[in-house]
């Protein structure tokens, strides 16, 4: 086994709720709840699940954007939780994490050069202006943005060419992992696929490590070499790509793939469905033993009253449940 | 549950007359820069028992065709052409005309609950505000018919949750709420504008099934707008493919899917992943940008993105061409008859 990129062993982001003295008293909504895995260089790993299951936080926690309850991240072998202020400096470079909202990301008053340009003046102060362009360049290339626009501001843009803007700021430093969180929601069918078919390049070509947060299976599929499935805060399911859409195992996953409408009328209507009962319940009171079991299909006794452990299957894949 | 309707079914919907009729609306916005078009030229009808699907991308105008039907139209807009309901005029009706048809025969589902959900009133006065004002039902007899709606569509505990304000019902329930008061009056006619885009998707499957389940059993005559052609090939009966506010295809769902006739619907559909497709290579895509807002068109609103244009396309803008058998139409110079 070559040494992982990334390793994230038991991570829990916990947010208090209520505030003043009695704020522990509350509770908290624990947001992500003992999360493990490994990331290898050049992978890229889907991470999958409805509002509210922990996706974004882990991502926000892996970068230290959020902080972390407990749990340790461990990058290129050094806790990266322990890192001294040079050593963050350092792993920042090459941590970089692109957003849902392509346009609210950008700067307004800086031009899409000064944007661009902007991590790399911060960790590379000593460049030269034509160094820096040179650079610029070099990224807007990369995505596919013309170095003409590099003089113009954010919202003469459309939204596929703002997250262009933002896929080439993170791209700038040279970086070995990208958090990707939802970064073609807000883009129609046609951008969607050009800025899929862009990050499958970049990945490919560079050998990039992507952590893809997206609630879109049927994208995921597109770009993720294994898939990652959260619910209210934990693992249920993560598996290699091509094994878990053809036989996903988790009631979830199955509930999940067979819940996204098929653009194929025939497909679509001749289908049996996995219909889940009711709503998310609250991520701040959790259910008891497996959290899944308000709304599972084949709860019995016993989910509702002991946790699954997430073990390992026959074909390597990890799953949550009493019954697989 | 799956509709499955016999071509007998079909073809006495379609000699049924239209409940709705819209022809060549324009729907134009006064900006700084003077007079744009949003809507341009758009003519359909829909029929009682039928789900008109009307599919495009951000901006292409499909909310403002609805808007224009429902008389929503904003205060900087304005809409020429015409759109009949049940033979008579509602374009730019009189508000009292448009109340009296919103309150019996039309009502609007949209994305957003809170667009039509009261923050400040209790749900169960909102559901009765109808029935009593529109239907001369007593309030006891109204509170009776809102909890069974309510329990129509799922909302578990009902008699005790109608009491409850807005905020109190999570996003789905909230969701299937605004569904039970667009469904109350037992509408003709039913607009459902991205119903389900802010749901998740396991409650969104829940909540389609619902709405296909009653629009049959109330045999009212729908018009969903959507950017997700799964949805559309959910629930839809025929589908109108809308680019830069213009129709550019039109056809019943399953000649859609099977063979798209015009260069924007067969990019469209290439360029959606799916669940069975090769991932081994990239997706197609659409190369360019959405149009921004219309301005005045010259050519084939398509013809800068297109890959199939030909130099007639930028001069000439092709006109929405039925098939011989009347069955579809597209608007295209590459597609004849
Ligand atoms: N009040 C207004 N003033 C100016 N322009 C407007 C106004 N309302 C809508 N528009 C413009 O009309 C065009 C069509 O808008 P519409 O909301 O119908 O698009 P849509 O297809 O529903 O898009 P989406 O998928 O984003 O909801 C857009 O370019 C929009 O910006
Ligand atoms: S009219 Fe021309 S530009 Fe428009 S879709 Fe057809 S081939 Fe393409
Ligand atoms: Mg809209």
């Amino acid at each position: 086994m070559p040494e992982a990129l990334l390793s994230v062993r038991d991570l829990k982001v916990h947010f208090p709720i209520g505030k003043g003295l009695l704020a522990g008293a509350k509770g908290a909504v624990k947001a992500v709840d003992g999360v493990s895995f490994d990331l290898q260089p050049g992978e890229t790993l889907g991470i999958v699940g409805e509002s509210g299951c922990g996706k974004s936080t882990l991502g926000r926690a892996i970068l230290r954007l959020t902080k972390p309850t407990a749990g340790t991240v461990v990058w290129l072998g050094q806790d990266f939780f322990g890192l001294d202020k040079a050593g963050l400096r350092k792993a920042r470079r090459e941590l970089q994490i692109i957003f849902q909202d392509p346009l609210a990301s950008l700067d307004p008053r800086m031009t899409v050069g000064e944007i661009i340009a902007r991590p790399l003046k911060t960790f590379h102060p000593e460049l030269k202006k034509a160094e820096v362009e040179a650079r610029v360049r070099e990224a807007m290339a990369q995505v596919g943005l013309a170095p003409e626009m590099m003089r113009r501001y954010p919202h003469e843009f459309s939204g596929g060419q703002c997250q262009r803007i933002g896929i080439a700021r993170a791209m700038i430093l040279r970086p070995k992992l990208i958090v990707c969180d939802e970064p073609v929601s807000a883009l129609d069918v046609s951008i969607q696929a050009q800025i899929i078919n862009l990050l499958r390049k970049l990945q490919r070509e560079l050998g990039l490590s992507l952590l893809f947060i997206s609630h879109n299976l049927s994208v995921v599929r597109h770009i993720s070499h294994r898939v990652m499935v959260l619910y209210l805060g934990k693992i249920m399911e993560i598996a290699e790509r091509d094994a878990f859409y053809a036989n996903p195992m988790h009631p979830y996953s199955r509930a999940l793939i067979s819940a996204i409408p098929l653009p194929d009328p025939k497909a679509e209507r001749a289908r049996e469905r996995v219909m889940l009962q009711g709503d998310l319940p609250s991520p701040l009171n959790p259910p008891a033993g497996c959290r899944f079991c308000t709304r599972c299909p084949m709860a019995t006794d016993l989910c509702h009253s002991s946790e699954p452990a997430l073990a390992p299957r026959a074909d390597g894949r990890l799953v949550a449940c009493h019954f697989v | 549950m799956p509709s499955t309707r016999t071509s007998a079914e079909t073809a006495a919907r379609q000699a049924a007359a239209p409940i709705l009729s819209a022809r060549e609306l324009c729907v134009d916005f006064k900006l700084e820069q003077g007079w744009v078009r949003a809507v341009d030229g758009v003519s359909f009808d829909v029929r009682r028992g039928e789900v008109l699907g009307i599919v495009g991308e951000s901006g292409s105008g499909k909310s403002q065709i609805l808007m224009a039907a429902m008389g929503l139209t904003a205060a900087n807009g304005r809409c020429s052409g015409s759109v009949t309901f049940e033979g008579e005029e509602v374009l730019n009706a009189t508000p009292d005309r448009l109340d009296r048809i919103r309150g019996s025969s039309m009502s609007m589902i949209f994305q957003d609950p809170m667009t039509s959900l009261n923050p400040y009133m209790r749900v169960v006065d909102q559901l009765t505000e109808v029935l009593v004002a529109h239907q001369g039902k007593s309030r006891a007899e109204a509170v009776n018919i809102a909890v069974e709606m309510l329990e129509r569509v799922r909302i578990p505990d009902a008699r005790r949750r109608i009491s409850l304000y807005p905020h109190e019902f999570s996003g789905g329930m909230r969701q299937r709420v605004m569904i039970a008061m667009a469904l109350l009056c037992r509408p003709a006619l039913l607009f459902a504008d991205e119903p389900t885009t802010a749901l998740d998707v396991t409650v969104q499957a829940q909540i389609l099934d619902l709405l296909n389940g009653l629009v049959h059993e109330l045999n009212a005559a729908v018009v969903i707008v959507t950017h997700d052609l799964g949805v559309i090939a959910r629930l839809c009966d025929r589908v109108i493919v809308l680019y830069g506010g213009r129709i550019m295809e039109e056809a019943a769902i399953g000649d859609l899917f099977t063979t798209p006739h015009h260069p924007y619907t067969q990019g469209l559909l290439a360029a959606t992943p799916r669940l069975d497709d090769d991932t081994a290579h990239d997706l197609r895509t659409i190369p360019g940008t959405p149009r921004a807002l219309a301005g005045q068109i010259s050519g084939c609103p398509f013809a800068p993105r297109c890959e199939r244009r030909m130099e007639r396309c930028t001069v000439e803008t092709p006109t929405l061409r039925r098939t011989t058998n009347g069955k579809r139409a597209a608007a295209c110079h590459l597609v004849t008859a």
